[in-house]
């Protein structure tokens, strides 16, 4: 559906996007995800035609956007960063003047309800979009992204500014939306691509540094070793005791408590799952465990990694070797090393406790 | 483009320019009609038109200045520029909006005239030879010709210059600017005595191609001038948005 191919764009000086490439196949939601100023917002302007590439091109359903721009605009809705409100138009003034300048056939008054239906505006349908909440205005700009039904739906951090229920509200709308068009979101919350998206793609510094299906990295992040215990029972003997289990390698007792159970770090040796084990072992003891969570790596923790060591990566680079192919498969494939790597380096350093996640 | 025609035109009064505009135009053209032609008991309606222009230096930039400006700094750009219409069409949109609303207040300020009708009608009725009485209908009408032409071309450099900046009062500012000297070069010319110093000012003077219009002429060339006046400054706004996608 949609195909990046060597994208580079510079602004003067200043390279924002460096060679991207990736497919995006129809139907589904991929999520860009960096840091701020790594080049999401410009590699979706460029997608959207709102900027021109420096070189490389786009391709949507085949079609180059400088050869057929209108025939790509017209299949792709667009949410950029900041909503593109006219703020002295009311709701519904605002999405006729949409539905009128997209060029819209389908009958009027019928699509915009139905979309008004879909991102919850028909409260505010009648109101002066100056005299609505961010959340709300937020919500204007998804539903003027959804005119005209197009297949290709492009939200520049469609959540950023909305309060947690709104936050739920959109990303079960985009998942929604996934059914049956191909969505591109950018954002800098991990949590959002790993709860809506089918793919993501890792932006640093304009390069793509990981693309991978979510369940992989999911897979990644829950591969460990490291679990919170939460113990009732007197707390010197239940640590001897931990201690003095030979699959468990390390265990401390944390000062946090939770009602009169005490909570425990363990760590136990690689490779084995000791949760079924303790479980047995406490309770023959009459110690109930009233909780147990695994403090698996999370995609902050792979993200970080990602990033940290793209950087190293690019800052090995010389500087100012234009045009030449990257990021070459040893990069990624350093990428994919390190995101274990990491994964074992934490295992083997002691966290304090980490709150409740 | 008649998406955007009708969401500029409805945004003159939405907001208070449209009737900020509207008002001062037409107050300043019945002032002005007052004292160059009742006052002057003068049927004479060229030194209105005169002083009309005068007024556009100020009464454009207003139609002009928040057009591309505040789409800019409010980033609703990106929505007319990744919707499927052309630069060319988004340009001319504002274009045509700004000169319809600019070309109804001329319209209505034909109005001013009504007075000279009615003392016509009196003269006429009292008037003993046979002598024409009342304003002469070629003047007016080649006049309103001209005027509309040059409102054309100045809204046509208001809207380059406001694609040029995000800041409204600035594109006022130098759209105020530009006009002024477009005008008052003409004036300067008429004084300077060097004929090749004022063959080039003449070039440069929009009102210099006015002259056969208040004269109720109708001159091809000078339509020509000014409507390709419109077009080079449209030809640039475009290229200025084209330019701002490649930057």
């Amino acid at each position: 559906m949609i195909k990046i191919d060597h994208l580079v764009k510079n602004y003067g000086a200043n390279r924002a996007v460096d060679d991207i490439s990736f497919e995006v196949a129809p139907g589904e939601i991929v999520g860009l995800l960096g840091p701020n100023g790594a080049g999401k917002s410009t590699t979706m302007n460029i997608l959207a035609g709102y900027l021109s590439s420096t070189s490389g091109r786009v391709l949507v359903d085949g079609l180059n956007v400088l050869d057929a721009p209108l025939e790509v605009k017209r299949r792709i809705g667009y949410l950029p960063e900041q909503p593109p409100l006219y703020l002295d138009m009311t709701v519904e003034e605002y999405l006729i003047f949409v539905y009128n300048l997209k060029g819209c056939t389908l009958n009027r008054t019928k699509h915009l309800q139905e979309i008004c239906e879909v991102v919850k505006l028909t409260d505010v349908y009648k109101r002066l979009i100056k005299n609505l909440s961010k959340g709300f205005r937020q919500r204007v700009g998804i539903a003027q992204a959804l005119i005209g039904n197009p297949p290709v739906i492009i939200f520049d951090e469609p959540t950023v500014g909305l309060d947690p229920k709104q936050i739920i509200e959109i990303r079960n709308l985009i998942r929604t939306l996934g059914r049956d068009h191909t969505v591109i979101l950018s954002t800098h919350i991990l949590q959002e691509v790993q709860a809506v998206c089918d793919r993501i793609i890792i932006i640093n510094k304009g390069r793509v540094v990981a693309d991978e299906l979510t369940e992989n990295i999911n897979r990644v992040g829950a591969n460990c070793n490291r679990y919170q215990a939460k113990i009732c029972g007197p707390q010197r003997e239940v640590l001897s005791m931990l201690r003095d289990r030979t699959d468990v390698v390390y265990a401390e007792a944390l000062s946090a408590r939770d009602g009169d159970a005490y909570v425990y770090h363990i760590e136990s040796a690689k490779g084995v799952d000791i949760r079924k084990s303790l479980f047995y072992a406490l309770s023959a003891k009459g110690w109930p465990l009233v909780g147990l969570e695994t403090l698996g790596m999370n995609l902050e923790d792979i993200f970080i990694t990602v990033v940290d060591k793209t950087s190293d990566i690019t800052a090995q680079r010389k500087p100012g070797r234009a045009g030449k192919k990257g990021p070459s498969r040893s990069v990624e494939k350093d990428i994919a090393q390190s995101i274990l790597d990491a994964t074992a380096a934490k295992q083997e350093s002691i966290a304090p406790y980490e709150g409740d996640e | 483009m008649f998406a955007i025609f009708k969401k500029e035109l409805r945004a003159y009064f939405t907001t208070p320019i449209g009737y900020v505009y509207a008002g001062v135009f037409l107050a300043a053209a019945a002032l002005i009609c007052a004292f160059t032609t009742l006052q002057q008991a003068s049927y004479n309606t060229s030194s209105y038109f005169q002083y009309l222009l005068f007024t556009f230096i100020v009464l454009i930039p207003l139609l002009t200045m928040r057009m591309f400006s505040e789409e800019r700094k409010t980033r609703t750009e990106q929505l007319l520029l990744t919707a499927p219409i052309t630069i060319t069409g988004m340009v001319l949109g504002k274009y045509f909006a700004a000169f319809t609303l600019f070309a109804a207040t001329v319209l209505v300020s034909c109005l001013n005239f009504v007075p000279l009708l009615g003392y016509t009608v009196i003269e006429q009725a009292a008037a003993t030879s046979d002598t024409h009485i009342g304003p002469m209908g070629g003047q007016i009408v080649g006049c309103l010709l001209g005027i509309l032409l040059i409102g054309a071309a100045f809204i046509a450099i208001g809207l380059f210059v406001s694609s040029l900046t995000e800041n409204q009062l600035a594109s006022a500012v130098i759209t105020i600017g530009v006009l002024a000297v477009l005008i008052f070069v003409g004036i300067v010319a008429a004084k300077v005595n060097s004929s090749v110093v004022r063959t080039v000012l003449g070039w440069i003077s929009v009102l210099s191609r006015y002259d056969n219009f208040s004269l109720g002429l109708f001159d091809f060339s000078a339509l020509l001038y000014y409507v390709s006046i419109s077009g080079v400054f449209i030809f640039l706004t475009v290229r200025i948005y084209e330019k701002r996608r490649w930057g």
